[in-house]
């Protein structure tokens, strides 16, 4: 009973008795070490090899991954450098990672061509009205969803679901020949124009879905008893399950906000008037790519001022943008 | 008590099936319509009558003619068709694999973890035309792309540089802005395996590269599944990152040239200058497409995920 071998290819496993069991019936477990031996090396040089192999995997590791790190955080280093570089600097055939002269001056002339507070404000108004508009009613039907009964329920959300799958641009053709036909794109017709950025976004099956696995996790008991207070469902959904999801809702807002900030597509094809244009329009069309010699300097100044607040919300809530998006992946 | 909750819900849901009626569901079907629609003009409703052409002419096999010349157009079947595929191919299976390989090391270590978590995120809150413009800077002939590389003079996506230059510019920056969202999603993924496997693994003595490939990817194979089919859909889609770093569909002065189009892009040229005929049939036929891959990409799931 020394020695307990058993083999497989070169290996050797077998547990060596180390005075574990001598006179005695109780066998003291914490003196039997098991021995591995593989082609006649010991213990300890095996263990030593582990120990450098697992050092070098996760030098390798970090290696790894600071450089990507560094590949993903190039672009913003470039982008603010660019924006304080002359424009010879910028051409220079060698390229400098510190400006030689910080021109403070690109910010102020970027403004001149970019016309910052206009697009912001209309971004905003955009975003938050486009924003509350879609809690409501994500709140609402996300509640029907996880929380009433109905004939036809598990086929509706079916149908929801499946209008994921279709690219949107099927319905961005027809959309966009509603709101023209309605009379709402006119040169001057800011609250036509207001209206068709804001009121098809006020829709996200993809909050809906959200918020409903959300509202899911709240127990009945919770429902039963405000029923037996005497409650009514909009009672409860306002009072109970509205401030128990208060962290899927501020993820819903902060995403939402972000996809107006970011969204070009649509807004281009609407906003002729270059005073309704949103952030992302009026950053691509105040620097066109036709101009003969783009000044750089200026452009990455107006880009600085686009991506800036982003970052920053991103930093102020890192744990709620990160969790609604990671949320999508979890399948339920 | 049923019967009462029945219109109820109904009203709740009623503010979201307005919407989704006016904007989704009739939209969908008017699509489909107006794609078999000969020379349909939105702003009078009118057309003349029932047809297959506008397919045959988004693909270039028909033309139309005007004043005795029958003219086709090219820049579908010669650019847009070519350029949207190899987007796919090139983007989608590449930024998987960086980003699996990000999720895993990450997963793997405990110091400056958050942090290095923070910065991969960082693409994801940027605006796609601004970051583009900044992919254009590193992409000019003296940029820093150039200058790292030693290829100084190297037109990448300026007038004259060619489509190949191009699209590898244009791959380059459409993977640097995927990575974020499939490494969050592989990364909370992996958490959620049980650590028993790695250790099974281990008294296997199962290699890093062994273990990647025979427990982590196979447990993985739901948000895998749920990656491939998000992102076969949204690269078929890409036209903002090209008008965010060419700022227009060609790398040439004229105009007219098109080496740069991908097919949502040659859709929403076509809503502006009012062929929305043309747009539709595009846009079905890229829904078909679509379609078809997602399909093939449950079937072979089904296979292949293990839930």
């Amino acid at each position: 009973m020394a020695v307990l071998p058993f083999k497989r290819k070169k290996q050797e496993t077998f547990v060596e008795d180390t005075g574990a069991m001598k006179g005695s019936q109780n066998i003291d477990t914490k003196k039997l070490k098991l021995v591995i031996r593989v082609s006649n090396s010991s213990v300890e040089t095996i263990e030593k090899r582990d120990k450098v192999l697992k050092i070098i995997s996760t030098i390798l590791v970090y290696a790894f991954l600071v450089v990507m790190a560094l590949v993903i955080i190039l672009p913003f280093y470039w982008m603010i450098i660019t924006s304080l570089k002359t424009d010879t600097e910028i051409r220079a055939t060698t390229q400098t990672f510190w400006p030689q002269i910080i021109m403070w001056s690109n910010y102020a002339d970027c403004l001149g061509r970019f016309n910052f507070p206009l697009y912001l404000g209309n971004t905003l108004i955009v975003g938050i009205i486009s924003t509350i508009g879609t809690l409501i009613t994500t709140i609402f039907a996300a509640f029907a969803f996880a929380r009433l009964e109905f004939r036809g329920k598990d086929t509706l959300f079916t149908i929801f679901l499946m209008t994921m799958m279709i690219p949107g641009e099927m319905m961005v053709i027809t959309n966009y020949i509603t709101v023209a036909n309605l009379g709402m794109l006119g040169e001057d017709n800011a609250i036509g124009v207001f209206a068709a950025m804001i009121v098809p976004f006020w829709v996200s099956v993809f909050y809906i879905y959200l918020l409903r696995q959300n509202f899911k996790q709240i127990p009945n008991e919770l429902y039963f008893a405000s029923k037996v207070d005497g409650k009514s469902d909009w009672n409860y959904l306002w009072r109970v399950m509205v401030p128990l999801a208060m962290p899927t809702l501020i993820s819903i807002f902060i995403l939402k906000l972000m996809g107006s900030w970011n969204s070009y597509v649509w807004p281009n094809l609407v906003a002729d008037n270059e005073n309704f244009r949103l952030i992302s329009n009026g950053l691509r069309s105040s620097f066109t790519a036709t101009d003969g010699n783009p000044q750089y300097g200026l452009q990455m100044a107006a880009t600085v001022l686009v991506t800036v607040p982003l970052l920053l919300l991103f930093i102020f809530f890192r744990k709620y943008i990160m969790r609604g998006v990671g949320r999508a992946g979890i399948k339920g | 008590m049923e019967k009462k909750n029945n219109w109820k819900a109904w009203l709740y849901l009623a503010p979201v099936i307005i919407l989704m009626a006016v904007f989704t569901f009739y939209p969908l079907i008017n699509t489909i319509g107006i794609s078999f629609l000969a020379d349909y003009d939105y702003t009078t409703g009118t057309s003349s009558g029932f047809t297959f052409d506008n397919f045959a002419f988004v693909l270039g096999l028909k033309g139309v003619e005007s004043g005795g010349t029958v003219s086709y157009l090219t820049d579908v079947i010669q650019y847009a068709i070519p350029n949207t595929f190899i987007i796919v191919i090139v983007t989608v299976p590449l930024s998987i694999i960086i980003a699996l390989l990000i999720a895993v090391g990450l997963n793997s270590i405990r110091w400056v973890k958050s942090v290095l978590q923070t910065i991969f995120f960082m693409p994801y809150v940027t605006n796609a035309i601004a970051v583009g413009m900044v992919f254009a800077v590193i992409f000019e002939s003296t940029g820093l792309w150039n200058y790292v590389f030693g290829t100084m003079g190297t037109d990448w996506i300026n007038n004259g540089a060619s489509s190949a230059n191009a699209m590898f510019a244009l791959c380059v920056y459409i993977v640097w802005h995927a990575l974020p969202y499939k490494i969050l999603i592989f990364l909370s993924g992996l958490q959620n395996i049980d650590k028993q496997y790695y250790q099974a693994a281990q008294l296997d003595a199962a290699g890093k590269f062994k273990t990647l490939m025979n427990v982590t990817v196979p447990l993985l194979s739901p948000q895998i599944l749920y990656i491939m089919i998000t992102s076969f859909i949204g690269s078929f889609k890409e036209y903002s990152s090209v008008v965010g770093l060419i700022g227009k569909p060609g790398t040439s002065g004229d105009v007219g040239y098109r080496n740069m189009y991908t097919i949502v892009y040659y859709i929403y040229d076509s809503i502006a200058v009012n062929q929305t005929h043309y747009a539709s049939a595009a846009a079905l036929m890229l829904f078909i497409v679509i379609l078809i891959f997602t399909l093939i990409q449950f079937k072979v799931s089904k296979t292949r995920v293990h839930y």
